[in-house]
């Protein structure tokens, strides 16, 4: 078996396969807390429990309702999103006006919330949730054995972050994003409905995380408490790429990813540090972040 | 001529007013103390101390939080540090008096919070909160990797030993009157600080940085020192817990316990002095009530519905919430 740096060719690419699985899942986070940011100028606490929720709504529709995978894949995201809207309508809007630092204590404590109800209904063991038949089995590739549903995982995040990046870079939709971003009283005087373009954005936000979670269903451990790691990571992959671009986010979450994965070829015990530790170099060397334009 | 009477006037009547104020705190600062002195006969001590010991932490926090407005979402990682360094240190090494290790994991956290200082400055706002957090979770990891701190079981049988070699601290009145002790000098040094000309630089960088920057002011050096003196004391805090409770755990450098402070400081009232005190007193009760009824399952989303009509409806929390009702009826 060929061989590369001591360490057999199959072992390197499944865990780099691994790398970017877990690098698209970093992307589509990172992704849609850099949409809720452009716009709120928050940063999302609860999106780790967004993402969480992602998951479990699959996982309960599919053992209460039988709903398959594929309606899941759209009706989960869509509940989260308008879970979302309703935070932000009820809670968020609240405190608009106020230091911004609020925000994020507010979405904290709603993660709390939603975490804690659920680890008491459901326990902090994982939910068991069947990989739908279609993804069974998969190909070899003659250096390495690919599951189709980890292929699937890395088709369907891509589609989803450059449906995202389109949208925001090229459609009349994005174009008022990016306006409010930059002046968004200045938009409300060109007859924008500005509060309804923040409810949609913290909404479209948070079902990026959701739609996160329904793939993760079949291949992570589904608990209330799956959130929150997965999160403090999201967030050293943020400020390594900084929230300045749509396209940065995703290039950076991927890299990390594969970063991760190879970590764990080489060197196991640091793998789940690595990130943060590429995160005290940026900051060393370059303190803007990777693609940051602002301080 | 009538005019400089005048304004001599009020010079005096302010300085009387100023009297009067300076009298009714000092009043009410020896009334505390006495409550303080007189409380360990009433309840039991050592949930007296773990009172202390988290207020001293929220007090640390606070600095940073309340009067300099850097949220650290990563101040466990300084209790932990803290609490670990003083419990290795007591625990392999019988020759030394229990102040030793409570300096040295004082020392080790302000180590510590010197690096998280200097490299977390170097963003700012939101970025802060998350490069402090991810650098406490990397403390965290190391903490659950590395052999000494005994990994998710925590380490155990801390010795209390003997305060500077003959106060036995094994005595949970000795090693109460200790940890009050510490706790009001380290109070009185964060008022100290806060009123000082330093103060006043940090308040301003709070207020508004920009304009902090052009009157010339080195921010960052102000925040560094600001950050390291916070990661101190709550190191301190760390130290002195694993020191009463002869255990330090793997729960103090989780992310939670940098949340359950940021909620301490908001809900007892942020840049107030007395603020976390109350705060303190006011979560650990909570949670210590919460766990012995019906409700002991549902302490995080009780926690969590707090933060969130802290942050709602009591934005300037209990103590300041007081002291607008105080200012509007008595003032």
């Amino acid at each position: 078996m060929s061989m590369i740096f001591g360490v057999p060719l199959a072992v390197l690419s499944g865990q780099l396969l691994i790398g970017i699985i877990n690098g698209a899942f970093y992307a589509l986070l990172s992704l849609g807390l850099a949409v809720i940011f452009g716009l709120l100028k928050i940063i999302n606490f609860a999106h780790g429990a967004m993402y969480m929720l992602g998951a479990m709504t699959t996982v309960l529709m599919f053992d209460y309702l039988g709903v398959n995978y594929w309606v899941a894949l759209l009706l989960a995201p869509l509940l989260v999103g308008a879970f979302g809207v309703v935070i932000e309508y009820f809670l968020l809007r609240r405190i608009a006006g106020q230091d911004h630092i609020y925000s994020l204590l507010l979405t904290f404590g709603v993660a709390l919330i939603i975490s804690g109800v659920l680890v008491n209904w459901f326990g902090v063991s994982g939910l068991r949730y069947t990989m739908p038949d279609v993804f069974k089995g998969g190909v070899n590739l003659g250096f390495m054995f690919m599951p189709y549903y980890r292929a699937w995982v890395i088709v369907a995040a891509l589609v989803v972050c450059f449906g995202t990046w389109f949208m925001i870079e090229k459609t009349k939709l994005g174009a008022y994003l990016r306006a409010g971003t930059e002046d968004s009283q200045l938009m409300q005087g060109f007859g924008i409905n500005v509060p309804l373009l923040i409810s949609l954005t913290y909404g479209f936000g948070v079902a990026l995380a959701a739609f996160a979670g329904v793939l993760a269903a079949p291949i992570y451990s589904v608990t209330p408490v799956m959130g929150s790691a997965t999160l403090i990571t999201v967030f050293a992959v943020v400020v390594i790429g900084g929230m300045g671009s749509i396209g940065g986010a995703i290039i950076t979450g991927i890299l990390m990813g594969v970063i991760e994965g190879l970590t764990k070829t080489f060197y196991p015990p640091a793998s789940s540090a690595v990130i943060f530790l590429v995160m005290v170099l940026v900051l060393m060397f370059r303190p803007s972040g990777l693609f940051g334009k602002e301080a | 001529m009538s005019q400089s009477v005048n304004s001599a006037d009020i010079h005096k009547a302010i300085v009387q007013e100023q009297a009067v104020q300076d009298r009714k705190k000092l009043i009410l600062n020896g009334v505390l103390l006495l409550i303080l002195l007189a409380a360990p006969l009433m309840i039991y001590p050592v949930f007296l101390m773990k009172i202390l010991c988290f207020a001293l932490f929220a007090v640390a926090f606070n600095l940073l939080f309340g009067f300099t407005g850097l949220l650290s979402f990563g101040h466990a990682a300084f209790l932990a540090t803290g609490g670990y360094t003083t419990g290795y240190l007591l625990s392999n090494y019988s020759g030394l008096t229990t102040e030793m290790g409570i300096i040295a994991g004082t020392l080790a956290a302000t180590l510590l919070g010197t690096g998280f200082a200097l490299l977390s400055i170097r963003r700012q706002g939101i970025y802060f909160a998350m490069v402090t957090l991810a650098l406490a979770q990397l403390v965290f990891f190391f903490f659950v990797q590395s052999g000494f701190t005994g990994g998710e079981d925590g380490m155990h049988g801390i010795p209390r030993g003997e305060l500077l070699g003959f106060i036995n601290l094994e005595n949970n009145m000795n090693m109460y009157y200790f940890v009050l002790t510490v706790f009001i000098v380290c109070y009185l040094l964060v008022q100290r600080v806060v009123s000082s000309p330093f103060g006043q630089v940090l308040k301003a960088i709070k207020q508004n940085e920009p304009r902090a920057v052009s009157l010339g002011y080195n921010v960052d050096r102000y925040k560094v020192l600001a950050f390291v003196i916070s990661a101190a004391l709550a190191g301190l805090a760390g130290s002195m817990k694993s020191v009463v409770f002869q255990l330090a755990s793997l729960n103090d450098a989780h992310w939670h316990m940098s949340g359950e402070v940021i909620l301490m400081t908001l809900v007892g009232g942020m840049g107030t002095l007395l603020g976390p005190v109350v705060g303190a007193t006011f979560v650990v009760n909570i949670e210590y009530q919460l766990s012995q009824g019906a409700l002991r399952d549902w302490v995080d989303p009780i926690l969590g519905g707090i933060f969130v009509l802290t942050v709602l409806a009591f934005r300037s929390g209990i103590v300041g919430e007081v002291q607008k009702f105080v200012k509007k009826n008595m003032g």
